[in-house]
């Protein structure tokens, strides 16, 4: 099993690390990816993640070792981006190989779940001109739930 | 030497900056008491967790930080 995880401050296209993940199990039955933008919607000028070094990686590490823990996976890459980022940029990638489909794309739900409200990042958006910090929805927090 | 802290999210913005040096030794009471002026009761809420050194602790009225330490305050997490 492998895992990659990565914290960027720069932007990133998924391909780059998608492409070489997946070629580097050979004999996958499946690979399912997801990819996080920043919305271009409801007025947003920009977004910005904040992080804290001590706990931010180490948490990500953690939750890849969970998730090939619990899923049947081959391998697994999680890519965060931190800093100022503009609507259309990614913002995070989750891609899980596995041998047959279920394990990979409940991994990467489980993985996303995770990093949306219980992985060490704060989120605030721009708006109008305006940094406002974005409290996690109740929604996250019952995704959250489903996991146990 | 000091206690350093470090806010995080909003807490930053409360604090004025993101992070501040204050004496140790600090524990709890101190901790609320330096920062009553800033942050009102906002520590008191349970959504709000300390990590010492970058661990986590499960209990941050135990808080127990002498000079040199970091203390960061850590306000409900958004990512993704």
């Amino acid at each position: 099993m492998t895992k990659n995880v990565r914290l960027l401050s720069e932007p990133f296209s998924p391909g780059q690390f998608v492409g070489p993940f997946t070629n580097a199990h050979p004999g996958l039955g499946g690979v399912c990816t997801f990819v996080g933008e920043v919305r271009g919607d409801e007025g947003v000028e920009a977004l910005e993640l904040m992080h804290y070094a001590p706990l931010t990686l180490a948490g990500m590490n953690d939750l890849a070792d969970r998730a090939l823990d619990r899923f049947a996976l081959m391998g697994v890459l999680i890519v965060h981006r931190v800093g100022l980022m503009l609507p259309g940029e990614p913002i995070v990638l989750v891609s899980a190989c596995a041998r047959h489909r279920r394990g990979a794309i409940d991994a990467v739900d489980f993985a996303m779940d995770h990093l949306k409200s219980d992985a060490w990042f704060w989120k605030r958006e721009k708006r109008g001109q305006t940094w406002h910090w974005i409290d996690p929805r109740p929604e996250d927090h019952a995704d959250l739930a489903r996991w146990g | 030497m000091a206690v350093r802290l470090v806010f995080l999210g909003k807490l930053a913005d409360l604090a004025g900056a993101p992070e501040r040096e204050v004496p140790g030794p600090l524990d709890w009471g101190a901790l609320v008491e330096a920062l009553a002026g800033d942050f009102g009761d906002a520590l008191e809420s349970d959504k709000v967790k300390l990590a010492v050194n970058g661990t986590l602790l499960a209990d941050k009225r135990s808080l127990a930080a002498e000079d040199g330490d970091e203390v960061a305050l850590l306000p409900p997490v958004s990512g993704g």
